[in-house]
C-alpha cells in the first residue's frame, strides 16, 4: 500500500468552494460557504440537523445549482455543470439514506455504478469492469457473498457497503458520503468507517458530511463545523474533537 | 360457533321484526293485508348474508396467497432450449392461424397483435421506466392520424408512413416528456391522462383538417404496388392476377396480419434487447430510484425521454396498423378507455415482463370476443379479473424475471 504524500500547500486543491450561497425557492440554506480538499485528504463537515450540510453535498452535485459562488475541481470550473456531468468529472456521490437500487441484484447495482465512469475506460468494458469490480469487492468482502441477491433484500450496513461500493465502481477522484453512519449499529459504523481509511490509503479523496461527529472527526484530517448554513469553525480533526466548543455542541460533552 | 347460531337467529329476528312492517303489511282497500311470504325471504336472505360474510375469508385468502406466493420467488433461469423451442412453436402457431381461422377469426388476431404492439410501448414506459402513462392512446391515436392524415394530404403510401408515424409517435412523447420531466406517480398520471384527452379533443374539433367526428379514410397497404382489390385503380394489376389466383377477399386480411406479425415479432425483440442493453438498465434504475441515478452520473432527462419516446413509438406504429386494417379512423377509437385497457395488460401482464404482456393482450383482446353473450359484463368481468390478480399474484401473470445480468466476475468465482 503506497500512501499518497502529504501535498504542500500551494498545490490546486481538489475541491474549492469560495462564497458560495444556495437555497431552495426563496429558502436560503448556505451563506457564503468557502471550503477546500487537498488530494489525499479526508475532510468531513459536521453539523446539527438542518444545517445545511446535505444542502451542500447536493450544491457541490449541481442540484439545486448555487445561487453565487464558484465551485472548483481540480481548477476546473463546475459550478454551472449539471449533476451527471459533474459525476464524470470524477466526484461520485453516495446520497444519504443509501438509495440502492432494490430490485436489482449487487452485482447489477455495481454496475450502474460504472455509468459514470471516464469514457476510455467505458471503451474496455469487461477488463475494466472486473478491476473495479475485483477492488470494490476487496474492500467489501460481504458484497462478493451476497452479489446475486436483490439489494432490498440486504442489511442496512450492507446496503451502505453497497451503496460505497456502487459509487466507487466509477474510480472517482473524490467521493462524496452524505451520511454514512445513518441508522447504523455502532460497530458497523466502525466497519464502514475502517473501510474509508482504506478506500483514502488506495488514493481517493474524501469529503464526508456527518451528524455522528465524534466518528467523523476520528476519522477525518480535517473537518468544517456548519451551523445556520455558515462555516463557523475549521481544524484538524484531532483538534475539533478536544475543542470544548465542538464537544459542548456535537458530543455531549462538558 | 354456539355464537355464530345465535347471531345468525338475532339477525334472522331482526331482520322479520324489521321487514315485516315495510314489506309484510300490504294496503288492500281498506283494509291491511298480512303477506308473510315477503319478510319470511327478506329475513332468510339477511341470515344466509351473515353467514357469507362470517365464513373465514381472511384464513381462506391468505392460504390462497401463501400457495401462489411461492413461485414469486427468483426462480433460476429455466433452460434456454426448451424456452427456445416455446418460442419457436409460438411463432409456427402465429404463422399458421390465419390459414386456419375464417375472416373474423383473422380479424381478431389483428387485433390482438395490434393491442400485443400497444402494451409492449406501454411496457417501456410504464414496465420498465415506471412512468406511469394513463393517456397512452395518444400515441396510438398519433400513429393512426398520422397513417391517415399523410394519405389524405401527402398521398403517403402505407409503406412510407409507417416509418413516418413511428417517428411522428416518437416526437410527441418527447414533447410529452418534456414538461413531465420532474413529476413523478400521480401528478404524472394525471398529466398525461390530460395530453391523452388533448390530443383526442383536437382530432375531435379541428374538423377542417381531420374532418372532426366524421373521420378519415385509410387505404389498404400494397404488396410491391400490387393491390388487394378486384379490380385494381387506373389500369393497375390486382394481386392475384399477378399471381394467377382467384380472388379471395381474405387475402388482404392475411397478408395484413402477416406483415403485422412481422413488425410485432421485431418489436418483442428489439424490447427484450433493449432491456439487456444498459439503457434497459437505466430505465429500470430510474424507476427504482432517480435520486440514485442522478447520483451515479445518468442523465435522468435523457433516459426519461428516450422511453417516452421509445414507447411512443411503437404505439404510432400499433396506430398505423389499426389504421389500416379499419379502413378508417375517428376519434371514438382513441377514448380514455383505450389508454386503461392497455393499461390493464400491462399490469395483468406483469410488469415490465414482455412475455407476460404478450400473453395479458391475448387473453385481454379475445376473451372478450370469445365471450360475445356477456359483452355487457365485459368491464365487470375485467374488473373482477384484476381485483383477483392483484390478490393472488400481485406482480403480475408472469412475475418478471429480470434479464439475468451478470458481471465478468473474478477469477474463480462461476464462469
Amino acid at each position: 500500500m503506497n500512501l499518497p504524500k502529504p501535498l504542500p500547500v500551494a498545490e490546486t486543491p481538489l475541491l474549492a468552494l469560495s462564497g458560495v450561497d444556495a437555497g431552495y425557492g426563496a429558502v436560503q440554506a448556505l451563506h457564503g460557504v468557502s471550503l477546500t480538499v487537498q488530494s489525499g485528504e479526508i475532510v468531513a463537515l459536521i453539523g446539527a440537523n438542518g444545517a445545511g450540510k446535505s444542502t451542500l453535498l447536493m450544491t457541490l452535485c449541481g442540484n439545486p445549482p448555487p445561487w453565487r459562488g464558484e465551485i472548483r475541481f481540480a481548477g476546473q470550473n463546475m459550478t454551472a455543470l449539471p449533476t451527471h456531468q459533474i459525476a464524470r468529472l470524477g466526484v461520485a456521490h453516495v446520497p444519504e439514506g443509501r438509495r440502492v437500487f432494490a430490485q436489482m441484484t449487487v452485482e447489477e447495482n455495481l454496475a450502474m455504478g460504472r455509468m459514470a465512469a471516464p469514457q476510455e475506460g467505458r471503451g474496455r468494458g469487461d477488463e475494466a469492469m472486473r478491476v473495479a469490480l475485483e477492488r470494490v469487492f476487496s474492500l467489501f468482502p460481504r458484497l462478493r457473498e451476497r452479489c446475486r441477491q436483490r439489494a432490498g433484500t440486504l442489511s442496512g450496513g450492507e446496503q451502505q457497503m453497497l451503496a460505497i461500493g456502487r459509487a466507487l465502481m466509477a474510480q472517482p477522484r473524490l467521493l462524496l458520503l452524505d451520511e454514512p453512519s445513518l441508522g447504523l449499529a455502532p460497530q458497523m459504523i466502525q466497519r464502514i468507517f475502517a473501510t474509508l481509511r482504506e478506500i483514502v490509503q488506495e488514493g481517493t479523496t474524501l469529503f464526508l458530511v456527518e451528524q455522528n461527529a465524534n466518528q467523523a472527526l476520528q476519522l477525518a484530517n480535517r473537518a468544517y463545523v456548519l451551523v445556520n448554513g455558515r462555516i463557523t469553525l475549521t481544524g484538524g480533526g484531532a483538534e475539533l474533537l478536544a475543542s470544548p466548543a465542538v464537544r459542548q455542541a456535537y458530543l455531549g460533552g462538558h | 360457533m354456539k355464537g355464530r347460531w345465535s347471531t345468525a337467529a338475532w339477525v334472522g329476528l331482526v331482520a322479520l321484526l324489521l321487514f315485516t312492517p315495510i314489506t309484510g303489511l300490504v294496503l288492500a282497500g281498506y283494509s291491511v293485508e298480512l303477506h308473510g311470504q315477503r319478510p319470511l325471504w327478506l329475513a332468510c336472505m339477511a341470515v344466509l348474508g351473515y353467514g357469507l360474510f362470517s365464513l373465514p375469508w381472511k384464513r381462506w385468502l391468505s392460504e390462497l396467497q401463501r400457495s401462489t406466493r411461492s413461485e414469486e420467488v427468483d426462480a433460476p433461469p429455466r433452460v434456454a432450449g426448451s424456452r427456445r423451442y416455446g418460442i419457436a412453436l409460438a411463432v409456427l402457431v402465429a404463422l399458421a392461424l390465419p390459414f386456419l381461422l375464417g375472416k373474423y377469426g383473422i380479424s381478431i388476431a389483428t387485433l390482438a397483435l395490434i393491442y400485443i404492439l400497444l402494451a409492449l410501448g406501454l411496457n417501456i414506459v410504464v414496465g420498465l421506466a415506471g412512468l406511469l402513462d394513463l393517456g397512452f392512446v395518444a400515441f396510438y391515436a398519433v400513429g393512426a392520424y398520422g397513417y391517415a392524415l399523410g394519405q389524405h394530404y401527402f398521398h403517403l403510401s402505407f409503406w412510407l408512413a409507417l416509418p413516418l408515424a413511428a417517428l411522428l409517435a416518437a416526437c410527441f412523447g418527447m414533447l410529452l416528456g418534456f414538461p413531465v420531466l420532474r413529476l413523478h406517480g400521480d401528478y404524472l398520471a394525471i398529466v398525461t391522462l390530460g395530453f391523452g384527452e388533448i390530443i383526442r379533443l383536437i382530432l375531435n374539433n379541428w374538423v377542417s383538417v381531420t374532418g372532426g367526428p366524421n373521420g378519415l379514410s385509410a387505404p389498404f397497404p400494397t404488396f410491391l404496388g400490387l393491390e388487394f382489390n378486384r379490380r385494381a385503380k387506373q389500369g393497375g394489376v390486382p394481386l392475384h392476377e399477378f399471381l394467377g389466383i382467384d380472388y379471395a377477399s381474405e387475402h388482404r386480411a392475411i397478408f395484413l396480419y402477416l406483415l403485422l406479425l412481422l413488425v410485432v415479432l421485431a418489436m418483442v425483440y428489439v424490447v427484450v434487447r433493449l432491456k439487456r442493453m444498459p439503457i434497459g438498465r437505466t430505465w429500470e434504475a430510474l424507476r427504482e430510484n432517480e435520486i440514485a441515478c442522478r447520483s451515479l452520473g445518468i442523465n435522468h432527462v435523457t433516459v426519461k425521454l428516450s422511453a417516452f419516446a421509445l414507447g411512443a413509438m411503437v404505439g404510432g406504429l400499433g396506430g398505423v396498423f389499426f389504421a389500416a386494417s379499419q379502413g378508417f379512423v375517428n376519434p371514438t377509437s382513441f377514448t380514455f378507455f383505450e389508454s386503461a385497457h392497455i393499461l390493464a395488460i400491462v399490469v395483468l401482464g406483469g410488469m415490465g415482463s414482455t412475455t407476460g404482456v404478450v400473453v395479458a393482450a391475448l387473453l385481454l383482446t379475445v376473451l372478450p370476443e370469445l365471450l360475445r353473450d356477456f359483452a355487457d359484463y365485459r368491464v365487470l368481468l375485467v374488473g373482477i379479473a384484476m381485483v383477483w390478480m392483484m390478490i393472488l399474484r400481485p406482480r403480475g401473470l408472469r412475475q418478471r424475471r429480470r434479464p439475468l445480468f451478470s458481471l465478468p466476475l473474478p477469477k474463480g468465482e462461476g464462469p
